[in-house]
């Protein structure tokens, strides 16, 4: 068969053709499937209705909970305390939110503090080895303490005393260890997981679970419809220090 | 002829140095041809074929890390279809290796692997018991 130059581009052009459809055919097709199953906006967050624990005065039921769960150690030795939930004075948690009348009613109550998990979150800027990151998906504030150096950047960083350093080797410090969650070692930062290793199992956090006054609500932020964010709408709340910009994940219900 | 006893004494002395690691091997109970691991009883075949985990479990076990610490994956389909949760002590060691100590560290110490540094923070049934108050 004799090929004419004219048909031999004329056939070639139509190749070239051919493969540029089918990239763009492909493209289009991937862009419609993502555009099918949305990957919802998803953000885990906490509301902690205050007056109810006014009410439980004294209670530390989450705590304990967490503690059992997490293997958290108890040094006697107060400078090397590990702590993921705990319970301070309300006074240093909102001192902005003080009068000479509300300190009278309001002083000394402990409020329950943990990670607030920032939606912009200072630690994870600051980390070297990006041991702690933001999980994009749920907005969880992730550590891998595989990879944490003990620097302790993420601790000069956080401005809510949130991580604890393990000074020393935890172990011997746990009263009981639970066989599903790992120890930390000598040497690495730690800090509330939003209960990651639970909500892939589809429970709740821990702490959460424990609250027998159901103070602590857990829910997707992201859902107006959820029920932190009906609790968000329908009382007064506040986040601490929100004049940093770091949009903390956990509210509290005054 | 009047160095004899020195030199024998030498000889048996070099004699004891050359096989010392047989005496050690005879101390510490090691069987010279194969480590005397306990397999787990009520499983036959492990999450992937023996030969691939005996030299690449450790591989295996950073690739679940990276995958459930990092990547939030935590499923494992195993080459016989089989689907496992990517656990060390939830999987590994609390559904068939149940003893640590008589597979995972008779072996260690039979390759003299000095112990990796996943037992610092993982911990198996026994010493969760031992604890226990």
């Amino acid at each position: 068969m004799k090929l004419t130059r004219k048909d031999f581009l004329r056939l070639s052009g139509l190749g070239l053709l051919a493969v540029a459809g089918k990239k763009a055919v492909r493209a289009v097709s991937e862009v419609a499937a993502t555009a099918a199953s949305p990957k919802t906006a998803k953000r885990w967050g906490m509301v902690i209705d205050l007056q109810k624990c006014r009410e439980e005065g004294g209670c530390t039921d989450c705590i304990k909970a967490c503690d059992r769960a997490h293997n958290i150690p108890h040094f006697a030795d107060r400078e090397h305390e590990v702590k993921w939930i705990w319970n301070q004075p309300f006074e240093t948690v909102f001192p902005q939110a003080q009068t000479d009348y509300t300190r009278q009613v309001y002083a000394g109550h402990p409020i329950a503090l943990l990670c607030n998990h920032c939606a912009n979150p200072p630690c994870v800027r600051v980390c070297p080895t990006q041991a702690t990151w933001k999980r994009e998906d749920d907005g969880i504030v992730m550590m891998d303490w595989h990879r944490c150096i003990g620097c302790r950047y993420c601790m000069a960083a956080c401005p809510y005393g949130s991580r604890s350093f393990n000074w020393q080797d935890p172990r011997p410090a746990i009263a009981s260890l639970n066989p599903d969650f790992p120890t930390r070692t000598k040497g690495v930062v730690e800090k509330c997981n939003f209960c990651e290793e639970r909500l892939a199992r589809g429970q709740r956090p821990a702490c959460v679970e424990a609250c027998g006054e159901k103070a602590m609500v857990f829910g997707d932020l992201a859902d107006p419809d959820s029920e932190p964010r009906k609790l968000l709408r329908a009382r007064f709340s506040l986040q601490r220090e929100p004049e940093l910009g770091t949009s903390p994940s956990v509210y509290y219900l005054v | 002829m009047r160095d004899r006893p020195l030199i024998l004494t030498g000889l048996l002395a070099f004699v004891w140095l050359f096989t010392l690691p047989v005496w050690h091997a005879y101390a510490g109970k090691y069987s010279p041809s194969a480590p005397d691991v306990k397999l787990p009883a009520n499983e036959k075949q492990c999450v992937a074929p023996t030969a691939y985990m005996r030299d690449s479990h450790m591989q295996l076990l950073i690739d679940w890390r990276e995958d459930v610490v990092r990547n939030n994956r935590r499923q494992f389909t195993a080459f016989n279809g089989k689907v496992y949760d990517k656990s060390l002590t939830r999987t590994c060691l609390a559904q068939c290796h149940t003893n640590k100590g008589e597979f995972c560290d008779r072996c260690h110490a039979y390759a003299g692997v000095s112990g990796p540094y996943c037992w610092d923070c993982h911990h198996d049934k026994i010493l969760t018991a031992r604890s226990a108050p």
